[in-house]
């Protein structure tokens, strides 16, 4: 073996754009990136067709919902980039890019199923109806949390990746149990998983997908391929489509174009209604892009294609909406000019939200480490205060060591 | 081992600790075919804290390789690697990412050469960027030594010097032995000087021979400190704070955490009497508590205060705006030794 074997390939291509992965067939896409709808006979033909007709019943109304909660998401994603950008954060992920499959996924949703997200599902949050700087604790550093997860059926976001598609599964088995399926009522529930490319190759997602299949847990994956996981690309995890992954383990599985918030609102209701219904788990490839960087530590020039984010760019999936609801007249000036306002109020409160956080009492860090009395706990929480009020009490000895630095 | 024809780096040069343990992953690479390293974002990024800059343009796609994101991946094929005769050096992106692999480590990893009566041999080294102090979010802080320390057949070590990152990781891939081999990332901005042109695995920097000596970087008469990684220079700070007051304070870097160079303390322990022992770890069942309970069984004689820990408490690592008084920062480190020479 030598040393100099397979050099690193160049990253340039002397494609000038990149090809869609959204034009193969068996993805689902009921408009195009410029925004006008396919027709029905073509989408009949692929056996889409009940898709299009779900889709069709979409109201204008929701779709200018959609359109709201798109934009605002934006605007936040971006309003947070730019505090933690003059360090006020110390860490955004940022999930420009990825509005419609977020927003298209979680408008399927109701009330009582249950979301379990990876980091990144900012427009999940909002749809949840999670006041948006909510999210922002985590990232200041202030708590490990900073919401509910009951109030909104919106767990906590997990930075361990690809363990809570585990914990939606297992969650998914309890509303099972509880007689939750099937009823045909209103009390009918089920489970999302929102997790990336790169978490397919983790165990537990695998093993999700064993649990999921063989106990027909009311479970809904919902994997956006935003073709990268930090660096590396879908193809160091997987050399064949990831929907397939799905379907290996028994596990019925959809292709969707992820820019195109109505097919990833029919492809998510049709698999959440067959949850619902006890009819069991779906795995959903959402095909999308992250157009910013991983997070704001990371420096995609490293490693991706300018070109490819432009050609990226022009499928961005705001823009599509926006001009089907112009082509179709259900949008005008005004309603854009309304968006906009609404979203400059939402990023002016985060900012001052934002802002106004401040650190936690330092003895808070051993609150809630257990629920019953635990004696080791409480002595070193006492130590801890003893010494916190020598600092205060200008202890002279504590102090010095202050000074020294 | 294949000689390189490559000309090897001569000299001394001031590098950050990051820079270090690249330049001594390059070597390891140039002098050995059998190296490989394996890692999520290792390749054309350089890895997350860019210790693997530049490595897969030199040496391959082969060689330095962008895994799948799959820790229990990782491990398990690089014991496979291993055992078909490689070197694989993994790099684990964050502390709390290594616990996917933990059953692979502790269960496979640590007991193969046991389990075969040393018919097997699987040197891999797991790189971990590990403890706090960098304003993290979870999982990006933690200090898991203790839970592998308590594992048989583990190696672990951790530098606290850029000459010792540089040294260590060559020893470290050369040891037959798995090697857990942490790095301490509030310190990888730190510069020292290194001397390039040696290649550390026979002799470490300043003549320290084996991967788990301990080393007295300050020498003093009245008590000594011993800590490692990222709290070495913390100890040391405050052992210049604990000069200024009249108190000639040792500070002792343990280098490795399993074995602990037990010898080494013991011989400082006698002369100076005290000891406190400063980890960012959590204290209870940690590494202080194993060193208190081994010098103290050796120094029960000599020692004129109890052995007191500084570390990290029984909590989970709490979120960054409180982690400083998590940590066993200067002052509380000259608390300890206050209460030492109190007694
Ligand atoms: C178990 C684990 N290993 C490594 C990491 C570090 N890490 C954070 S995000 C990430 C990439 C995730 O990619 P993907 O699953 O595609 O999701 P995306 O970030 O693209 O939404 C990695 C490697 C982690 N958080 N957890």
């Amino acid at each position: 073996m030598s040393r100099t074997e397979t050099p690193v390939a160049p990253t340039a291509s002397t494609e000038l754009t990149w090809p869609d992965p959204c034009e193969t067939a068996g993805t689902v896409r009921l408009v195009a990136p410029d925004g006008t709808r396919l027709a029905q006979e073509a989408l009949e033909l692929s056996g889409h067709g009940l898709y299009a007709a779900a889709s069709a019943r979409v109201t204008p109304q929701e779709l200018r919902a959609m359109y709201r909660d798109m934009a605002l998401t934006r605007a936040f994603d971006r309003e947070a980039t730019s505090l933690q950008r003059q360090g006020e954060l110390g860490l955004w992920p940022e999930c420009r890019g990825q509005e419609a499959a977020q927003i298209g996924s979680a408008h399927a949703l109701r009330e009582r199923d249950h979301v379990f997200p990876s980091y990144r599902e900012h427009g999940v949050a909002h749809v949840r109806g999670l006041p948006l700087h909510e999210l922002l604790h985590l990232f200041r550093g202030t708590q490990h949390g900073g919401w509910d997860p009951t109030a909104h059926g919106f767990h906590l976001y997990t930075l361990v990746i690809g363990s809570h598609t585990l914990h939606a599964t297992g969650y998914a088995m309890g509303v099972q149990r509880d007689g939750d399926v099937g009823t045909g009522t209103d009390r009918d529930r089920a489970v999302v998983a929102y997790f990336g490319d790169g978490a397919t190759a983790q165990g537990d997602v695998n093993e999700a997908l064993v649990f999921a299949a063989t106990t027909n847990a009311p479970v809904v994956f919902f994997c956006q391929n935003n073709q990268w996981a930090i660096s590396a690309p879908t193809t160091v995890q997987t050399t064949v489509p990831l929907v397939e992954r799905g379907t290996g383990f028994g596990v019925p599985s959809v292709r969707v174009d992820g820019n195109d918030v109505l097919a990833v609102r029919a492809v998510t209701e049709a698999a959440l209604e067959r949850a619902r219904a006890g009819g069991g788990p779906t795995f959903i490839e959402a095909v999308t892009y992250r157009m910013g960087a991983h997070t704001t530590s990371d420096d995609p020039t490293r490693y991706r294609e300018r070109a490819e984010e432009e050609a990226w760019a022009r499928r961005d999936p705001i823009e599509r909406l926006a001009a089907l609801l112009r082509a179709e007249g259900h949008a005008d000036a005004d309603f854009f000019a309304a968006v906009e306002a609404d979203a400059a109020e939402l990023t002016a409160g985060v900012r001052a939200y934002c802002r106004a956080l401040t650190p936690p009492p330092a003895s808070s860090m051993f609150e809630h480490v257990y629920a019953d009395r635990h004696p080791l706990v409480e002595q070193e929480s006492a130590w801890f205060q003893r010494y916190e009020a020598g600092f205060a009490a200008g202890d002279a000895d504590a102090d010095r060591a202050v000074a020294a630095r | 081992m294949t000689v390189t024809t490559a000309p090897a780096p001569t000299g001394t040069e001031r590098l950050p600790l990051a820079k270090a343990i690249n330049a001594g992953l390059r070597r390891a690479l140039a002098t050995d075919d059998r190296v490989m390293l394996m890692g999520e974002d290792i390749g054309r990024l350089g890895g997350v804290f860019r210790v693997t800059d530049g490595l897969q343009a030199e040496f391959g796609t082969q060689r330095v390789v962008d895994s799948p994101l799959a820790e229990s991946g990782i491990l398990g094929t690089a014991i496979g690697l291993a055992m078909a005769g490689y070197r694989p050096v993994v790099e684990i992106q964050f502390d709390g990412f290594v616990f996917p692999a933990f059953d692979q480590i502790t269960t496979q990893l640590a007991k193969l050469r046991y389990r075969s009566k040393g018919l097997l041999e699987v040197p891999v080294v797991i790189r971990i960027p590990y403890g706090g102090n960098i304003g993290a979010i979870e999982h990006h802080s933690e200090s898991p030594e203790a839970l592998f320390a308590h594992t048989a057949g583990l190696r672990i070590v951790t530098p606290a010097t850029s000459a010792d990152a540089y040294a260590m990781i060559q020893q470290s891939i050369a040891s037959p032995d798995p090697v857990i081999f942490l790095e301490p990332k509030s310190r990888y901005w730190d510069k020292g000087e290194v001397d390039l042109s040696g290649s550390g695995v026979d002799l470490g920097p300043d003549g320290w021979r084996s991967l788990h000596h301990a080393r007295i970087v300050r020498p003093g008469a009245d008590l000594t400190i011993a800590a490692y990684g990222p709290t070495v220079a913390t100890a040391l700070a405050a052992a210049q704070v604990a000069q200024q007051e009249g108190h000639d304070v040792e500070v002792v870097d343990l280098r490795s955490i399993s074995p602990i160079d037990v010898d080494t303390l013991v011989e400082s322990v006698e002369r100076t009497t005290r000891l406190v022992v400063a980890h960012e770890a959590p204290m209870f069942f940690g590494p202080g508590a194993e060193i208190a309970a081994a010098v103290t069984e050796r120094c029960f004689h000599h020692l004129e205060a109890p052995v007191l820990r500084v570390g990290g408490f029984h909590t989970p690592y709490p979120a960054a705006a409180v982690e400083t008084e998590y940590l066993p920062s200067l002052d509380r480190i000259l608390d300890a030794v206050d209460r030492a020479l109190a007694y």
